[in-house]
């Protein structure tokens, strides 16, 4: 069992942290202290045109791996600005692993011929995730990642997330039941500008992971939720897949209905991405830098409830999060199974997204 | 004198025990006596308590070799089989080994001739790997309320959307019936196997005997081999069928080829096989235009000209020791399909030296052999087939764990039929009228009958396999597929499991 809290203010409209801590505090019975994160959209404005990277360290400030990393980054990139995320410990999180962030461009001779500058962001992330000790929390423009251990509103605390203004927020708290509840398998995970949380256990995982493998994508924490992650960016950033046709490799309909339906384009999204389906109980809200998905296994077997509310919609796993937030909604749906909710968030000058 | 030849009597291994109070031969019932095609009862007279004279059945103690058809025909349940009589009182010179080199320093001799797969000691693997359950963190699922789809495309997939596909066979039961060629099987049983996978949605295929002209009917749901004998290749029959399989080895007997003797060469199977009627068919051991990768590239595409790239062409290989990069090599030369044959896999002739030691088990080299191609990045580019000592609908998911898109199965359909396994397939003597084409014995298999039994069987197995993924919350088969990680090791090394890619239990 885990919590899951989405926000989305499809017109851009910057809300600070607090209301995402309050929302995702009141599901405290979906988790177990072990867990709690957070993804915060439109947070660096002034550095929307670089990448920012929240890398954790394990131990404290004197990890060698910093070096290694951070002499890694200077060669692959070039760094803007270097700095240590500021934490306020306090007597439920006491203490925590060493947090920086580094806003960063990609160096252009550093992209191989075959790759585009994401390819290279992707290849970084695995890079310094296998070089044991160093974990990259998020790696997306304009967007960041807190997570711990804890329950996620004294992580909220430890980061004092109340000091970042975003447009999208998602929270997740946790129940571990999987990996051991440590910093880094907490959730949200994230590749590029992809967060995703995620309240299930994903019996495909095996399969999915292999797949991922072939492709450069190496799963090292063990968790469902870094799967998701990875297949997405696969399908919808490598193969150029439509973000509902991803959403359907992922949780695709009953050959029996695309026989009814005869439909050649489904019949082969599903022959080709077999290995993309995730099996087991699962409900997820997936952020990225245009949008969100909220998406439940073919037989719902996790919560997920989704509102709308003039320009902003939630989604969570419990009505409650959604009713502190906003008493009366204009309107308030469990999605079926398998079947994805797609928000656009607005275009930047405001117009609707294409 | 002590008598001194060179033809010892090779002491029979099993005979039939007649219950007497039980047998209804006073009412002169003498089926087991016809029954036994292999000679070993006969009835023989005997006074009754009246004088009057009647026949029992008798044991000649000659030729039992336990397929238990005089039990399953007696009316009266009378007859068992008793294994023995003999015994050695060397612990390693065993009965196996006394009584080959018996038979083989004998009048007969020769390389020793036998059936079905090999029956050695080695480890079966697929009893060392246990599958996982969902227990309380994720719910199990109950097949007979959520849809299970165990659905299965073969052939070659894109690596995006976008790209371009190979033809596809599409299973409803990822089983499908390995190649058994008419002239070792009959047609009855051909088409038994042909009917039943047309009602079940999946594929049978033909061996390298050729392909009856009065089964093309069923050529949705057939596959048919080219292999070095050629038998019964037209163009006709390369597009008589769903897909195409070029049969370069098999795990009973790899690197060997085969003998149907010329005996068993009747008018139709001498037509089918396009052969003269008495002629031995002999299969080359290579196919004498495949020397290397490169000349089964060319027959690969040779075959997708004459079918127009409308149909997978598969290539079938023993599996053997580099196994790995073999299949690499095939999947490049453009197989849609590779099939790998462990050394359990059965036979109709192999010699016995052959099958007992050459060859791998079906699930390293399956293991292997995904794992080379998911490193090599062309998994998707190919489907894997594994066949070869498939037992049961456990063995099938668990080939699918290791990393096979579906099953061949030969001996449990014989099985299904009757068969108990005698190993005497070869002798043309096939008591349940399975591998012979005697009249009088191919009688014995009725195919409305056997078509039924072929569909019971893999309904069974699929509703079992149905029951494993449910336990393991899986909806999709899809989802289970190279899933190494739902299997855990029970008693096996480290290199082992290096090579299954699977974990220690309880790690």
């Amino acid at each position: 069992m885990c919590g899951i809290v989405g926000i989305i203010n499809t017109d851009r409209r910057k809300i600070d942290g607090s209301h995402i801590r309050e929302a995702i505090r009141i599901q405290r019975e979906r988790g177990n202290g072990l867990g709690g994160g957070f993804s915060a959209y439109g947070i660096y404005p002034e550095n929307r045109d670089k990448y920012a990277f929240h890398i954790m360290y394990e131990g404290n400030r004197h990890n060698p791996v910093i070096g290694q990393v951070e002499n890694f980054l200077e060669r692959k990139t070039r760094v803007y600005q270097s700095e240590e995320i500021p934490v306020y410990p306090n007597e439920r999180i006491p203490r925590g692993p060493h947090f920086k962030r580094y806003f960063v461009k990609i160096l252009e001779e550093q992209i191989n011929a075959d790759q585009t500058e994401e390819d290279c962001v992707v290849e970084i992330v695995m890079t310094i995730n296998r070089m044991g000790g160093a974990f990259v929390v998020s790696s997306g423009k304009n967007m960041g990642v807190f997570k711990g251990v804890g329950y996620p509103e004294d992580v909220a605390d430890y980061f004092r997330i109340e000091d970042y203004e975003a447009y999208v927020w998602t929270a997740h708290n946790r129940f571990p039941t999987n990996t051991p509840g440590w910093w880094g398998g907490a959730h949200p995970f994230t590749i590029l500008d992809k967060a995703v949380v995620h309240n299930g256990e994903i019996t495909s995982y095996g399969t999915n992971v292999r797949w991922l493998e072939m492709y450069g994508y190496f799963c090292l924490l063990q968790t469902d939720t870094e799967v998701i992650s990875y297949i997405y960016d696969k399908l919808t950033r490598k193969d150029r897949l439509s973000i509902r046709d991803a959403c359907y490799a992922m949780a695709p309909s009953l050959w029996e209905e695309i026989e009814r339906e005869n439909d050649g384009k489904k019949r082969t999204l599903r022959q080709i991405y077999g290995p993309a389906v995730v099996n087991g109980p699962f409900g997820i809200v997936l952020t990225h830098d245009r949008g969100a998905i909220v998406l439940n296994d073919r037989n719902k077997l996790r919560p997920v409830v989704c509102a709308k509310s003039g320009n902003t919609f939630y989604a969570s796993s419990e009505e409650c999060s959604i009713r502190l937030l906003s008493p009366e909604v204009d309107e308030i749906w469990s999605p079926r199974g398998g079947e994805p909710v797609i928000i656009d968030l607005q275009q930047e000058d405001g117009k609707e997204a294409a | 004198m002590g008598q001194m030849n060179n033809n010892w009597k090779v002491v029979p291994p099993f005979h039939p025990e007649f219950d007497l109070e039980r047998c209804d031969y006073r009412n002169g019932c003498t089926i087991c006596a016809h029954e036994c095609s292999f000679g070993e009862i006969g009835m023989k007279p005997v006074k009754g308590p009246d004088g009057t004279v009647l026949n029992r059945p008798w044991a000649n103690l000659s030729s039992c070799g336990a397929c238990q058809r005089c039990v399953k025909m007696c009316p009266r349940n009378a007859i068992h089989i008793e294994c023995g009589p003999m015994h050695t009182s060397h612990a390693y010179w065993t009965p196996e080994y006394v009584n080959a080199i018996w038979r083989q320093s004998g009048a007969r001799g020769g390389v020793l001739l036998v059936g079905n797969g090999a029956t050695g000691p080695q480890k079966r693997y697929f009893d060392h790997m246990m599958f996982d359950a969902c227990q309380v963190t994720n719910p199990s699922i109950d097949p007979l309320r959520e849809p299970m789809e165990i659905r299965t495309y073969l052939g070659r997939k894109a690596q995006r959307f976008g790209e371009d596909m190979g033809p596809q066979l599409k299973l409803e039961v990822p089983i499908m019936f390995g190649a058994m060629s008419f002239g070792a099987l009959n047609l009855r049983v051909h088409e038994a196997e042909a009917r039943a996978t047309r009602s079940l949605g999946t594929f049978w295929n033909t061996g390298e005997g050729g392909f009856h002209k009065t089964l093309r009917q069923y050529g949705d749901n057939t596959i048919v081999q080219v292999a070095s004998g050629r038998f019964g290749v037209s163009e006709d029959y390369l597009n008589s069928a769903a897909a195409v399989e070029i049969k370069i080895g098999q795990g009973a007997k790899p690197g060997i080829g085969g003998h149907l003797p010329g005996e068993k060469v009747s008018g139709e199977i001498s037509q089918t096989r396009m052969i003269p009627v008495g002629s031995d068919a002999l299969s080359p051991a290579p196919h004498h235009d495949i020397y290397s990768i490169e000349d089964l590239r060319q027959l690969i595409f040779a075959i997708k000209e004459a079918v127009e790239y409308r149909v997978p062409v598969s290539v079938k290989i023993a599996a053997v020791h580099n196994v790995a990069p073999i299949a690499s090599g095939i999947a490049r030369a453009g197989a849609d399909i590779i099939t790998i044959d462990g050394f359990r896999g059965g036979s109709g002739a192999t010699p016995l030296q052959i099958r007992q030691n050459t060859g791998i088990p079906i699930e390293l080299a399956i293991a292997a052999a995904d794992q080379r191609l998911r490193e090599e990045g062309i998994r998707q580019t190919v489907s894997l087939v594994a066949s070869g000592g498939i037992q049961c609908s456990s063995d099938v998911l668990k080939a699918i764990c290791l990393g096979a898109d579906a099953v061949y199965v030969g001996t449990p359909v014989l099985i299904a039929l009757g068969c108990g396994v005698c190993q005497r397939c070869f002798s043309g003597k096939c008591a349940y009228g399975i591998t012979t084409n005697k009249p009088g014995l191919a009688e014995r298999i009725d195919v409305d009958d056997a078509t039924e039994a072929l569909e019971n069987l893999l309904h069974a197995w699929a509703e079992e396999i149905k029951e494993l993924m449910g336990s393991m919350g899986i909806i999709t088969i899809e989802a289970l597929r190279g899933n190494r990680d739902r299997l855990r090791a029970v008693g096996l090394t480290d290199v082992e499991m290096s090579v299954l890619g699977i974990k220690h239990a309880g790690a």
